[in-house]
């Protein structure tokens, strides 16, 4: 028999919640059910970071800390893990914890209820791991919105508290928690019947059978998407499939050739194997969503939503990807770029689902560059997302795999001007050679609130420019943001 | 200012550790009362037209419906505006917005009421609407009468110019965003009286909105406010339709009723800061010295007049910025569009007039090839020349000393050399500076609104609470007025409590705009303060025979001549003698003499000044662009809290930066509003503030005028600190080709910056 209730740890009890909705979301249940009214909703759709909690994980036999959007974060996905928020940070009468102090200490609070999602996401850096510097603090809170400080003294306060790092109450407690957690049995969870249910199998035969009985089913990885279906839609998600669970789904392999990753393997998981391929990439998870939006999505559900504006697949296609679909116990090897057939059309047939990714890593002459333009650096959907894969031998272009989003209905390859780019002198090529019109042959794109179709063109041939002045080195600087390597 | 013990120091916000714990209570955090009802507003899917027909009988066959309310529920007037009577609570028989509110559905839950509000079927019969300002303007359409400033001769002193500039400027809009979005409580007090609960900036206009619309009295309403999760004026006049709305609810259930906004749907139904068009002509001789100017803004005020006559007034009273006009032409259209109507935001048309003025600058620092610097400082107010537009002496002006100070400081001269070099040696990336003044009007041009009202109760102890007619939305108000009262009490901060803003305790308040909280509170708690304490005085010179001046009030301490007792003490030997340890303060600000008819006398006490330095960087391939240095000095005579100043300095700062980057309202070709959600609507993050962000407050003498302690406002000015961003990256594609003047639009997106660099 499965489980039929959420378990979850929070305050170093175990709390069990039987009767849980199918996308009843953990916002909601610890305000409208709990009382829990120190954890606010402020735009109930993952973009302000005001309703952040932090989630515990154990991992062998240690906890592990993350951020969270509570506000479409589904309530099944929480068990089997700690549950922080703000009011349970300080014990009651008890003294803030060192990040509240801070926070308090220098002033970095005005109105207040943008507050403890800040003082929540700073506490999960608290807890992670290595030292922390100004950077680490801003890419942390880039998922938390301030219209009343200027952020500069949140900063200081999380770089106060994180660089004077004491053991909190949490530190003395991990080990109880993480051994309450560990001691619970793997069953798959099932609440609801077979008309209404948020399922979490465990195993990928469980998935697979699950999901062979309920094609209907809605799977979710991460909720960053789908959750917005629910609070922004108000669509009505009978039956939730929840992967993050799976053994099977959450592997990295990360060989000399290739890098695989699970279908269930979060942004955050996969962010130092993907940036080690190349520190544009490395760069690009650090702008895409937030810590928060990280922590939870994934880069599978990237790829099985089918959006024309996801980051990474045109990295990933103009890396020559393949996946791996799965339906009962057949699967098949697809080609990322045939995958995405149309707008809202995926080659995916019904009770199919996505297995893994196979990322081909760079040979040593070639060449790869990727650049995420968007109205605001952090947190923001790209406008254009472009990918340049080059093999460069003797500086002359071989071979060129160009990928855009955000350019056409899905992310799509730029046949035509690939094809021109072959034997292309890198040195010879400027923002005035006539090959930049190639790109209007491969994409008409469309105007929306992001960029207008003509921005879109323009910034497509300001970024091949760029791709290939980088690759020649000879422009000077070229990069508003620094290119960083990956640590 | 050594001589106080608590007004001057950087005391914490009153409620920052309540903010850290999340035990700061808002509205949406007071737990149900049982058979709370939940609203949520619905509309019709059209721009404007006539309503043909509602069906709203799949709304009220919706789970857990309670009622629908619509226009016809409505006893008394149905109008939630601030004072022109044009704005509907439930459109009745006109469309004249996308997502304007035709009813609210009210039922058991909110998520119920939320997807019931879906099912409604409105028939409109649609007409043409009018979007843009420009579309406003061709149709002749106006919420109000146009309204001009002239001087001289402007056309003359143009064309006798040596030389001139004819350009245009277009100005984005702003969405609020604050974080708590609208919300309000209603409550059923007693037999057909009502409290609410609501997130306003002026709960006296909820408490009249709600009078009026239910046919009641204003005594039988109570507005309470006890902070807002932000409001930067969205709450000024936007947030009475809701309040109304849950009032509405009570009074047809008899239940309490709550309506919280979704943010998509906040985004929608409440205005934003007006966007502007503007069209300008200046003439000036080589040395970039003004001879005349001529400005004429479209602004956009979307269906109803609101709030937009003192903005858009104040964007003419700030179109000189700190710059001496003598012939001068500004002519300002409020445009009529059937976009939502916009209200106020922190700068009330201010930061508009201001950036068109740094925007003219620079376009005649490129025309003369002198740095804009030197332009600016040409024409600064002086000596001799010290008349505005309005007819308004400027008796305190500083902005020479202030921009001379930061110039030395931001070693401005150095790294404009610097950024030439740099921008020589780049081909693909160029650096950008700016230096930019700020001079900021304080009072409302509204003459009656410049009044407050404080209640002071001592308690027998010696605790004392504090409340007055200001509300709470962030910035600090509360904190400086409880150290204003434990200032004049010679007791602790600790020992004053300060009490949720209420029309109960302090009547026919105004609203908390204008800068000026703490100028209108701080002064009214004072004279509270004063009043007892002199009963104090009195009793103690008695008590202890000395004279009353030999009576001291610190250190919780009174001292009597030789004697001393703590305040406490002697709090209830006025207790046990039957004196009042309460009292009431007004304070209404002097000198204000502005007649809008007749375009004379001074609509401000006095002025804010500062200013700020910022250098950019942008990508001429993508118009990517990075703000990577910001000085500012800012000038708020003697500080109540340097802390909490600060704190307004860089908060409104990175606001303005927001609105003049990466914060883009976009409308679609039906007037639908497409920015509807932080998805698509990019305020400023952690890291688009610059790591080196140098701000100090300018030493002072204290303001010249008789302030509260000599402090000066500070709520808007740094709003218009920004200006720098937006100066400093059309210096920065100005690089690109001598002598050219790019055409920059704000906000400055990649899309607009790249559409500059290709268009030079």
């Amino acid at each position: 028999m499965p489980n039929n209730q959420v378990e979850f740890i929070r305050g170093g009890q175990l709390n069990s919640v039987a009767n849980v909705k199918p996308t009843d979301t953990l916002l909601d249940h610890l305000r409208l059910n709990d009382g829990a009214y120190g954890t606010k909703e402020g735009c109930a759709e993952g973009d302000c970071g005001a309703c952040t909690v932090v989630l515990g994980r154990q991992v062998n036999g240690e906890m592990q800390y993350r951020p969270v959007n509570s506000c479409i974060y589904f309530m099944g996905m929480v068990d089997g893990q700690e549950v922080i928020t703000i009011d349970d940070l300080a014990a009651r009468g008890q003294d803030l914890h060192p990040v509240q102090q801070a926070m308090v200490d220098l002033h970095g609070s005005q109105c207040g209820f943008c507050t403890p999602g800040f003082v929540m996401a700073l506490f999960a850096l608290y807890h992670g791991q290595g030292s922390v510097d100004r950077d680490d603090i801003t890419t942390q809170i880039a998922g938390n919105l301030c219209r009343c400080t200027g952020y500069r003294p949140i900063i200081e306060a999380g770089l106060k508290a994180c660089q004077n790092r004491q053991d909190d109450r949490f530190d003395g407690q991990m080990q109880a928690t993480a051994k309450l957690l560990a001691a619970r049995p793997l069953e798959d969870l099932f609440i609801g019947d077979d008309t209404r249910f948020f399922a979490a199998p465990k195993s990928l035969a469980s998935l697979a059978e699950l999901y062979a009985k309920h094609t209907d089913a809605t799977i979710v990885a991460g909720a960053t998407d789908v959750g917005l279906w629910v609070t922004k839609r108000l669509m009505d998600l009978p039956k939730i499939i929840y992967i993050g669970d799976v053994v099977g789904l959450d592997h990295i392999i990360d060989q000399s050739q290739n890098l695989t990753l699970g279908a269930a393997v979060t942004y955050a998981h996969a962010e130092q194997a993907l940036a080690r391929i190349d520190a544009d990439i490395g760069e690009t998870l650090r702008r895409l969503g937030s810590k928060q939006v990280r922590e939870s999505g994934t880069v599978g559900g990237n790829i099985a939503n089918g959006s024309p504006i996801g980051d990474m697949p045109p990295i990933l296609i103009a890396l020559g990807a393949d996946i791996v679909l799965q339906k009962a116990d057949k699967s098949r090897v697809l080609k990322l770029e045939d995958y995405f057939i149309a707008y809202g059309k995926q080659d995916r047939q019904q009770g199919e689902f996505l297995k893994e990714i196979i990322i081909p890593k760079l040979a040593k002459n070639e060449y790869f560059r990727c650049y995420k333009i968007s109205k605001r650096f952090d947190q923001d959907i790209s406008a254009v997302m472009a990918a340049f894969h080059f093999t460069i031998v003797e500086q002359k272009i071989t071979q060129a795999r160009i990928a855009f989003g955000g350019m056409a209905a899905t992310p799509k390859r730029a046949a035509a001007t690939e094809a021109a780019l072959v034997g292309l002198d890198i040195l010879s090529f400027d923002e005035n050679h006539t090959l930049l019109d190639k790109l209007a042959e491969d994409f008409t794109p469309l105007s929306d609130m992001r960029a207008s179709a003509q921005y879109r063109l323009d910034v497509a041939k300001g970024l091949l420019t760029k791709a290939i002045v980088e690759a020649g080195e000879l422009a000077g600087e070229t990069r508003v943001i620094k290119r960083r390597e990956a640590s | 200012m050594s001589d106080l013990n608590v007004v001057g120091k950087p005391h914490l916000h009153d409620s920052a550790k309540g903010h850290v714990s999340g035990t700061a209570i808002y509205i949406d955090d007071r737990p149900d009362l049982a058979g709370t009802l939940h609203i949520a507003p619905g509309y019709a899917d059209e721009t404007c037209g006539s309503i043909k027909s509602i069906d709203l009988s799949a709304v009220k066959a919706a789970e857990g419906v309670v009622c629908v309310l619509t226009a016809a529920d409505i006893p008394g007037v149905n109008d939630c505006s601030p004072a022109m009577g044009d704005d509907e609570i439930f459109a009745s028989s006109e469309i004249t917005f996308h997502g304007q509110v035709v009813f609210a559905v009210v039922a058991k839950t909110r998520i119920l009421a939320r997807r019931a509000a879906k099912l409604a079927k409105i028939e409109i019969e649609t007409n043409e609407p009018l979007i843009t300002a420009s579309d406003g303007r061709k149709a002749n359409a106006s919420v109000l009468p146009t309204y001009k400033f002239e001087g001289g001769d402007a056309d003359l002193a143009i064309s006798n110019a040596a030389l001139k500039i004819t350009d245009q400027l277009k100005i984005g809009g702003q969405e609020h965003f604050y974080l708590e979005g609208q919300i309000a409580l209603a409550i059923p007090k007693d037999t057909g009286e009502y409290i609410i609960y609501s997130s306003t900036q002026h709960p006296a206009e909820i408490q009249h909105t709600i009078a009026k619309m239910l046919n009641l009295q204003d005594a039988a309403v109570v507005c309470e406010t006890r902070r807002m999760g932000g409001a930067f004026g969205g709450k000024e006049s936007q947030a009475a339709q809701w309040a109304a709305i849950a009032a509405l609810a009570v009074f047809v259930t008899g239940k309490p009723a709550k309506v919280r906004l979704d943010r998509d749907d906040d985004m929608m139904m409440t205005g934003k800061r007006h966007d502007f068009d503007c069209q300008w002509s200046v003439g000036f001789d080589q040395n970039g010295v003004i001879e005349g100017m001529k400005v004429n803004y479209d602004a956009r005020c979307g269906v109803s007049a609101d709030l937009s006559m003192g903005i858009n007034d104040r964007a003419m009273f700030h179109t000189d910025n700190a710059y001496f006009y003598q012939n001068f032409d500004i002519t300002s259209h409020r445009v009529r569009t059937n976009t939502v109507s916009n209200t106020a935001f922190r700068g009330f048309g201010g930061p508009q007039g201001v950036l068109f003025a740094e925007r003219m600058i620079e376009g005649i620092a490129i025309k003369t090839g002198r740095d804009p610097l030197d332009v600016r400082c040409a024409n600064f107010y002086r000596e001799g020349k010290q008349t505005t537009p309005y007819g308004m002496q400027i008796e305190d002006n500083i902005i020479a000393d202030i921009v001379t100070e930061l110039e030395a400081t931001s070693d401005y001269r150095a790294r404009r050399r610097e950024i030439e070099k740099f921008n020589q040696n780049n081909r693909y990336l160029k650096k950008g500076l700016a230096l930019t003044p700020v001079k900021f009007g304080i009072a409302f041009t509204l003459k009656h609104l410049n009044q407050a009202g404080a209640l002071v109760h001592v308690y027998a102890d010696g605790s004392v609470q504090i409340n007055h007619g200001g509300t709470e939305m962030g910035q600090g108000l509360n904190t400086k007025v409880a150290q204003v009262v434990a200032e004049g009490f010679g007791i602790d901060l600790s020992q004053v409590y300060i009490t949720a803003t209420s029309t109960d305790k302090v009547p026919n308040t105004t609203p908390t705009a204008a800068s000026s909280g703490s100028d209108l509170n701080g002064k009214a708690a004072q004279v509270a303060v004063e009043k007892i304490k002199q009963r104090l005085i009195d009793l103690a010179a008695k008590l202890y025979d000395v004279e009353t001046t030999q009576i001291e009030f610190a250190n919780n301490q009174v001292i009597c001549g030789e004697h001393k007792l703590s305040f406490a003490a002697l709090a209830n030997k006025a207790f046990l003698a039957r004196i009042s340890l309460s009292d009431t303060g007004f304070y209404s600000t002097p000198k204000i003499t502005w007649d809008r008819d007749k375009k004379t006398g001074r609509p401000f006490l006095y002025f804010s000044y500062g200013a700020s330095c910022s250098e950019v960087i942008i990508d001429t391939l993508t118009g990517e662009m990075k703000v990577t240095r910001v000085d500012i000095l800012h000038d708020v005579g003697n500080s109540i809290n340097p802390a909490i100043d600060i704190g307004q300095i860089e908060g409104g700062f990175v606001q303005g930066m927001g609105w003049l980057t990466t914060e883009e309202l976009m409308f679609d070709g039906k007037g639908r509003l497409t920015t509807h959600a932080p998805s698509t609507y990019k305020i400023p993050t952690a890291y688009d503030v610059p790591e080196d962000f140098r701000v100090n407050l300018n030493p002072s003498n204290g303001n010249l005028e008789n302030t509260i302690y000599k402090s000066k406002a500070i709520g808007e000015p740094p709003v218009m600190l920004a200006t720098s961003v937006y100066c400093a990256v059309f210096d920065a594609i100005a690089s690109l080709k001598k002598g050219a003047v790019p055409n920059l639009p704000a906000p400055t997106t990649p899309e607009a910056i790249l559409n500059a660099i290709k268009a030079i």
